[in-house]
């Protein structure tokens, strides 16, 4: 558990970076190697807007960083309740970290349901910033406080701040000329100075980004960034703050390059962008909104520049359906959505499979069955990915790991689909949707080279010489077909979800044709090539492996550091391929005494895993919408390892 | 090239994008090498003819033509025809052919559909579809059951109508396309009958000419599951009193035909009700019979007009197209949106999209 006190005091001395507010008093400055910080409050009080922000100056500062925002599925539910609690977690630090931490350090509550909600999570000497302005006895009957938490002794043993929060934004805000409630919206910024001033943040960006969010509107503008200044000013001045913290760049964690700050479905949406650039192929989103996934439909839609076309459908199937047609037309075709929505698009990924065409499929999954937690993350679509379809129907399957490998995984996804001329499954997941961190912009050499070549001309000779063109002839190596698209003159040609004659794509009813050409699909499915899954065993000679896949990955990561710290002996291996696997999976598992599999389902992946290579891996699984927690998964691999 | 389209796409304004045949072309380059597999005297055929018989009128390169279709009899369409096409899955051919046209403004996109397949299981995505305006041509043949799966009742078919799930008779109104139509926002409605070929072509015509999603109803006998479901409409007796041909411009009347040359009925508005009914023409009517005004801004004489036809005998059935209308198409709107963009800010620059605003360095 990280202290808030790891290094000695001392004084402020100009090693901020950012040329703005420096805090200027006599008051204590401690030295910190790593802070959670956790916003909670109503989800109508801006709690991931200003998560987002200090997360922004946290970036542009150069820490390390991994965030969890987290919020109810409402847009605005009842003020002041349980349910209505959102929050954003952030983990910063001076060196290289993998999760948005397991336990805040500092808990900011803007009202009695925040505190509630959330006081769980807080470890004993934590600090802990309220809005007291909010602890009104009927606030806090509201939740199930009897007598006020912060008067009857159920905060012993934390750091509590108690700040009028409310009180001293509207004060802040008297000389403008807004309304009590008005001025009262502030208050998220006021927190966010005090914050900024705690952890001796740049402010410069966040001032910036208010005068150009509120552009239009000067007057909230200049409001927000007088509430935001008066919240620094009341950290550097009020007695009750007496230490500022410092956390020194995590210089040492970053390669040289460039760098900025990105979610999951950011890195995901210029991942297709740059992918359709590679490819040079005009790129076509069909989709219908669903939560987490609708921020790639905004983010593309913004980008028409780009020759980016966003269809919004009147539904999942119309999605999939306008991207399938798109990339019969030749664009490199994407749907997104989340699991409900594969449910319903599966048809259509199966006449892709069919018709060999390349198509993206972006599922960004959430809790499950049915609407299941809209919100929260979990990754339990991996065998309707797998085989949610009627018929043999084999799809690639790839998972990034983390936020900014989503762009990656765009691009390599896109690759697959190109080249085999297949739909590809791409899981994500909520939490790497909307979760950030730290990423080293590409430079755009760098990007891999995915242009395709439509088929031109004939590709077959007939008994009789004449030249002919045949839609399912396949090239020998990937034993994908050609991609010829209308407007081609002589490669005229019908494709359709009814068995296909090899080589022609007449219609046919054979049985053997049939039986030939279910197992020369999956055949092209397994043949793909995809690298080998990279081991991370120190020693060479660990009993057990830990092996996950997609967004669990920081979480292992970090438990694997924490039990190796402590002297364990401990093997890991991450999936990014689902389907095919590595080549190398099942030498790789039979090389363990113990295989053990965190997943945030019911045992998806070690299922495949078992049946496949006959294996006794073990599952460890959560399915409660929230990530793995490093401590939580550092016990049970210990746990294992003794087993 | 233009002196070999004698029948002009190039005047059309709705096929201006959509590249030329080089050479005349012929019903036979049309033809596709595989075996047409519908019942012996299926209407389809029919259908199947025509349009090979009228696609050289539009002189386009066949290679731009793409027929897309779902499920069902009429469905294999796509097969017999020479140009590219897919047969997707049941119902989701508007959706494939609007990613297709919205892509590739330089295809001319035919969608090949039936009752089952675009009112039943597809009937969000026509609908959809009709609403966008999408630079799609969707013929509908309609023939009031469900062929392929062996004779059930459709979404069309009459209340009451025996077939195998519905032995003791079916018990849902149909519904009547060219008002559904008419009722999602569509540019272009007409319907036509398969065994008509002249006004079928005509109507086709009309239909390729339209910028915009066209719906064309075509009435097509099923000589297996439900003969005979459209005869009052083609038995010349019978169809001079069921039928009622309408023509732009022209005063809306059928029938036996008077001194004038036109019909003794006609299709008048009730001056109470505002609704159109219809009446015996006299002289002293004949100035008030409807004139068909099928660019009219406002659906209501359109749909007016629809729902004249009885579903169950079929009588005062309009056929030929109901309505015709300007209105901004889809895919031309999104390409806009694309130029527009560029013109704004620029040709997407991937390297500074990249970098962001926010961007820090780090040096080694």
């Amino acid at each position: 558990m990280t202290s808030q006190v790891s290094s000695p005091a001392e004084q402020a001395d100009g090693a901020v970076v950012g040329e703005q507010r420096k805090p200027a008093s006599e008051k204590d400055v401690r030295r910190l190697d790593r802070v959670i910080i956790r916003f909670a409050g109503d989800s109508g009080d801006g709690m991931q807007l200003t998560g987002d922000r200090f997360t922004s100056e946290t970036a542009s500062f150069g820490n390390d960083l991994s965030t969890l925002p987290n919020f109810p599925a409402e847009i605005r539910a009842p003020a002041g309740t349980l349910p209505g609690v959102s929050s954003f977690q952030l983990h910063f630090a001076d060196h290289d970290i993998l999760t948005p931490g397991d336990a805040p350090n500092v808990l900011v509550a803007m009202n009695p349901a925040a505190l509630k909600a959330n006081i769980a999570d807080v470890p004993r000497g934590a600090e802990i910033i309220v809005n007291t302005d909010e602890f009104t006895k009927r606030a806090m009957a509201k939740v199930g406080y009897a007598t006020s938490p912060l008067e009857d002794g159920a905060l012993d043993g934390y750091s509590v701040h108690p700040v009028p929060l409310t009180t001293l934004t509207v004060e802040a805000l008297k000389e403008f000329d807004l309304s009590r409630k008005e001025a009262e919206r502030s208050k998220n910024m006021f927190a966010l100075g005090l914050l900024s001033w705690m952890y001796h943040r740049p402010t410069e960006g966040t001032e910036k980004f208010l005068a150009t969010k509120f552009a239009r509107k000067p007057e909230i503008a200049a409001a927000n960034i007088a509430a935001f200044r008066a919240g620094w000013n009341f950290g550097e001045t009020t007695e009750d703050f007496a230490v500022s913290y410092e956390i020194a760049p995590a210089t040492q964690a970053f390669p040289t390059g460039t760098y900025r700050n990105i979610s999951g479905n950011l890195a995901l949406s210029y991942g297709l962008i740059a992918a359709s650039r590679q490819a040079d192929l005009p790129l076509y989103l069909g989709s219908y909104p669903i939560t987490p996934a609708s921020d790639i439909l905004h983010e593309l839609s913004r980008h028409k520049n780009f020759g980016v076309r966003t269809f919004q459908a009147e539904d999942e199937i119309a999605g999939i359906g306008a991207a399938l047609g798109a990339a019969f037309g030749g664009s490199l075709a994407v749907t997104t959505t989340s699991g409900p929505g594969v449910a319903l698009k599966s048809e259509t990924i199966g006449l892709a499979v069919s018709l060999e065409l390349p198509l993206l499929v972006i599922d960004i999954q959430r809790g499950g069955p049915s609407t299941g937690l809209p919100t929260k993350t979990e990754q339990a679509d991996l065998l309707q990915a797998m085989y949610g379809r009627n018929g043999e129907a084999p799809v690639p399957i790839m998972a990034p790991r983390t936020p900014a490998d989503c762009f990656d995984a765009a691009l390599e996804a896109a690759r697959i689909a190109l080249t085999y001329r297949t739909p590809v499954l791409l899981l994500s997941d909520g939490y790497l949707a909307n979760g950030s961190e730290p990423w080293r912009i590409p430079e755009i050499d760098e990007l891999p080279d995915l242009r395709v070549q439509f088929a031109q001309g004939p590709n077959h000779t007939l008994d009789d010489g004449s030249e002919v063109f045949w839609p399912y002839k396949r090239d020998p190596r990937t034993l994908a077909r050609p991609w010829a698209i209308p407007g081609t003159p002589g490669l005229e040609h019908r494709i359709g979800g009814i068995e296909k004659q090899d080589g022609t794509g007449n219609i046919s009813y054979d049985p053997a044709n049939h039986d030939f050409m279910v197992r020369t699909r999956q055949a092209k499915i397994d043949g793909i090539d995809v690298p080998d899954m990279e081991v991370d065993d120190l020693t060479g000679n660990a009993d057990t492996l830990v092996l996950g896949w997609g967004s669990t990955y920081g979480p292992i990561t970090a438990a694997v550091r924490r039990l190796r710290a402590a002297g364990e002996n401990i093997a890991q291996a991450h999936l990014r391929h689902l389907n095919p696997f590595p080549r190398n999976l099942g030498t790789v598992l039979k090389r363990y005494e113990k295989v053990v599999v965190p997943e945030m389902n019911l045992g998806q992946l070690a299922t495949l895993v078992r049946a496949k290579y006959l294996v006794d891996a073990q599952s460890y699984n959560q399915v409660n919408g929230m990530p793995f927690k490093a401590e939580q998964l550092a016990t049970a691999l210990k746990e294992a390892i003794d087993g | 090239m233009a002196e070999t389209t004698t029948e002009g796409s190039d005047t059309i304004e709705a096929l201006t994008l959509v590249p030329k045949a080089e050479a005349k072309q012929s019903m036979k380059d049309f033809k596709s090498d595989q075996e047409v597999r519908w019942c012996p005297g299926c209407g389809d055929y029919a259908v199947l003819a025509a349009v090979q018989g009228f696609m050289p009128q539009l002189g386009l390169a066949k290679e731009n033509i793409v027929f897309v279709s779902g499920i069902g009899c009429s469905s294999r369409f796509p097969y017999y025809m020479n140009t590219y096409g897919m047969h997707s899955i049941h119902g989701r051919a508007p959706a494939i052919a609007t990613g297709l046209a919205s892509s590739r403004r330089d295809l001319s996109v035919w969608v090949v559909t039936g009752d089952g397949d675009a009112l039943s299981i597809g009937g969000n995505h026509l609908i959809h579809a009709l609403r966008r305006n999408v630079n799609l041509k969707i013929l509908l043949f309609n023939n009031r059951i469900y062929g392929l799966t062996k004779g059930q009742y459709s979404p069309t078919s009459e209340v009451g109508k025996i077939t195998k799930s519905t032995p003791m008779g079916s018990l849902d109104a149909p519904f009547n396309p060219v008002s559904l139509a008419i009722g999602a926002e569509a540019s272009f409605v007409a319907r036509t009958v398969d065994s008509d070929r002249k006004h079928l072509t005509e109507v086709l015509r009309q239909a390729a000419a339209h910028s915009g999603t066209a719906l064309v109803e075509i009435y097509q006998n099923c000589n297996i599951f439900n003969d005979g479901a459209f005869e009052v409409l083609k038995d010349r007796q019978q169809a001079e009193e069921a039928v009622i041909r309408l023509e732009h411009g022209q005063p809306i009347r059928f029938g036996t035909p008077l001194a004038d040359g036109l019909g003794s009925k006609g299709v008048v508005r009730d001056t109470v009700t505002g609704d159109l009914r219809v009446v015996a023409v006299t002289e002293e009517n004949t100035s008030q019979i409807l004139v068909h005004d099928a660019h009219a801004a406002s659906p209501t004489t359109a749909f007016a007009l629809s729902r004249l036809a009885d579903p169950d005998t079929l009588h005062h059935t309009p056929i030929g197209v109901l309505r015709s209308v300007d209105r901004p198409v889809y895919d031309t709107q999104m390409a806009d949106q694309l130029d527009s963009a560029i013109e704004q800010n620029g040709k997407g620059d991937l390297s500074a999209l990249l970098t962001g605003g926010d961007a820090w360095t780090v040096v080694g």
